[in-house]
């Protein structure tokens, strides 16, 4: 992962002086993390095995392309396929380890005979850029908050700060669930069909409206910290406006804790996306989907349960790989706080 | 102290109203017809007007709000029937009273949360200062390890692994089912037991992990020194010095985790096929149910408010300087 900090020139305008003087060349703080993170085998493997996930998930069709089979056909009822019969009379997949074989790498699902592969890549792709768009918008949005917060303190910081709480106070999954009938009957007739691209809308809605609160905390502590710092004094002694103090002298020196929290909650936002799809509220039949994938395998545990291993495999390794990395970058930019 | 929680109780009261608000206004009075949701997929317009004029939806919206938030103090009557006193609304689905349904699904819930906390409680902070006490050795290393791993695992993944291995391949226990305690405390224990395990898994771990570096950080504190330099033993500094002081972390992310124990409970219900609330705000939401939802989401919002309060309280007693604030 290259670091967006390290080719930030603001940053190094930045450098804290102490850090500056201890090397010669005059290092910023981002290239002194990206050496501290270079140097942590842990992370960077975990770092490679998480860019793995999303180039998977990127290059999904070309992936299934490869497999020759795609998320959507039914191989086990399609009569197309009926020479090459892959399901049982009782819908269980033929053959050894759910179904496994040279044109079905991981199998296929009972009783309808999906490809897993393809609908464990596609669901990759899914749930991974999903929670991506989600985690992205959900930063901005605290960011945002936070230096309001931060910045202006006083009564706007007060208010801010009690409409945090509020959002803090709801039971947060339960509202997830909760939400979705409702902001999908905001925009779509409750008797007809809801569109597959609109529940992902309506996903996304429901996410960031209750999802801002942490970074927005997050940001407005540290800037609250940053305000009385005298490099902002003398950045408004010397008549710099508001908007440049923010934009010049704050939020450089936010990005740190803004990316150790990113690396902390996608991972969130990708489990959170999987617990709604999981629960029946997200995605549903047929979009491919990585949560989907598990309310299903639940169903077929007792039959077959290479239905599971497969898509729980995945994830293990990918919440683990993630979790790790995150503890990495938070070593990295911090190097006091001792695992 | 009494002040402190009196001040605590009347802030969760105001934030109960506010949230009562809130939901009421996005659920019946936002854009779409709640009438039409309650009438169903075929509906005819006479039948749709009947509802209307049953649910109240003609009166003024001031109204229909001051209609619903005394309907849950003092109870409200439909053309149904009569629903008694913390009176929630009625089920579109069902037909039944949504705060009797949710009585009946309540224990299931709470057995799972409380006993899932109680779990990661004791064995996560218990295994996480085991770590730090005996700091660079094989046991710290174990624990960090498994921890790490098992914080990886959620619910849908562990559940039917366990299911598999306990139930189906060996038969050693039975499907996880509800038994009220009082008919049958051993039948009520085990039947929960594997729920509950598996859903406390991950906080277990991650307190593990929270429990270890704490303490880590207390040890190096200077009362800690101090202590040490006066002679105490080993074993006093560690269980009455840095104790105290690692647990303030703890506890303020404990009021966190328990509000994220009610969406654990819906995984766990879901996965386990048990009969809680969890599983009653997924139907609601999935049979576009509103009444039963906003019913579900107002409870578990109170239940929250009130484990919030003894975190509080608990918060207090183990850090004296909250009181003054």
């Amino acid at each position: 992962m290259t670091s967006p900090v390290a080719l930030d020139p603001e940053l190094e305008s930045n450098a804290e002086p102490v850090k500056a003087e201890q090397k010669l060349e005059g290092r910023s703080p981002g290239q002194l993390m990206w050496q501290r993170f270079k140097r942590d085998r842990t992370g960077v493997v975990c770092a490679v095995v998480v860019i793995l996930y999303f180039v998977i998930a990127l290059a999904a069709p070309l992936l299934t392309k490869i497999s020759g089979t795609d998320p959507y056909t039914l191989y086990g009822q399609d009569p197309t396929y009926a020479d090459k019969p892959i399901l049982d009379q009782f819908g269980l997949p033929l053959g050894y380890f759910g179904g496994v074989s040279g044109s079905h790498w991981f199998g296929v699902e009972p009783q309808y005979g999906r490809d897993l592969f393809a609908m464990l890549v596609y669901g990759m792709r899914t749930s991974l850029f999903m929670a991506l768009g989600v985690t992205v918008l959900l930063m901005a949005t605290g960011v945002v908050i936070g230096l309001i917060g931060g910045y202006f303190g006083g009564r706007t910081d007060y208010w801010i700060g009690r409409v945090t709480d509020f959002f803090l106070s709801f039971p947060q999954q339960l509202f997830f669930i909760a939400f979705m009938p409702v902001v999908t009957a905001f925009f779509v007739d409750p008797r007809e069909a809801t569109p597959t691209y609109f529940r992902a809308l309506a996903m996304l809605i429901v996410l960031w409206l209750l999802g801002w609160m942490g970074m927005a905390r997050l940001v407005r502590s540290t800037v609250l910290s940053l305000r009385e710092r005298e490099f902002v004094e003398a950045a408004k002694v010397s008549g710099a406006s508001p908007w440049r103090i923010v934009r010049k002298e704050i939020l450089p020196n936010v990005v740190t804790p803004i990316l150790v929290q990113f690396t902390y909650s996608l991972p969130s936002t990708i489990l959170t996306i999987a617990f709604l799809s999981f629960a029946g509220v997200g995605f549903v039949e047929p979009t491919p989907d990585w949560g989907r994938l598990f309310a299903a395998a639940a169903n077929y545990t007792e039959q077959d349960p290479a239905f599971l291993f497969f898509p729980g495999l995945a994830l293990v390794i990918f919440v683990l790989a993630f979790n790790l990395l995150g503890d990495s970058v938070r070593d990295a930019f911090d190097p006091k706080s001792g695992r | 102290m009494f002040q402190f929680i009196i001040r605590r109780t009347v802030g969760a009261l105001v934030t109960l109203i506010l949230i009562g608000a809130a939901t009421f206004f996005l659920f019946v009075a936002a854009p779409s017809d709640y009438a039409s949701l309650a009438c169903g997929k075929d509906c005819s317009p006479a039948r749709l007007e009947d509802i209307r004029q049953a649910l109240g939806l003609n009166l003024p919206i001031h109204q229909q709000f001051w209609d619903f938030m005394s309907g849950i103090v003092m109870g409200r009557d439909f053309p149904t029937g009569h629903c008694s006193a913390p009176c929630l609304g009625q089920s579109f689905y069902s037909g039944d009273m949504v705060w009797s349904t949710i009585m009946d699904r309540f224990p299931t819930t709470l057995t799972l949360t409380v006993g899932g906390a109680v779990v990661f409680v004791i064995v996560g902070i218990g295994a996480g200062m085991i770590a730090a006490y005996r700091r660079g050795t094989m046991v710290d290393k174990v624990a960090t390890s498994v921890s790490m791993v098992l914080s990886s695992f959620q619910i849908y993944v562990l559940g039917p692994l366990v299911l598999l291995i306990f139930v189906y391949s060996t038969g050693w226990m039975d499907n996880p089912a509800y038994h009220p305690i009082t008919d049958d405390p051993w039948k009520w224990f085990t039947g929960l037991l594997l729920p509950v395990l598996v859903m406390s898994t991950i906080f277990t771990a991650q307190y593990t992990r929270m429990a270890r570096s704490s303490m880590i950080e207390q040890l190096a504190e200077e009362h800690v020194r101090t202590a040490r330099a006066k002679g105490m033993s080993n074993r006093y500094v560690f269980f009455r010095y840095a104790w105290r002081g690692s647990m303030i972390p703890i506890v303020t992310v404990l009021g966190i985790d328990i509000s994220s124990m009610l969406g654990g409970a819906v995984v766990t219900e879901l996965t386990f096929s048990l009969q809680g609330i969890g599983r009653l705000a997924v139907d609601g939401a999935v049979h576009k149910d509103l009444p039963l939802t906003m019913g579900v989401m107002l409870f578990g919002a109170f239940f929250i408010l009130i484990v919030n309060i003894l975190t509080d309280i608990a918060y207090a007693y183990i850090d004296p300087r909250v009181r003054l604030s």
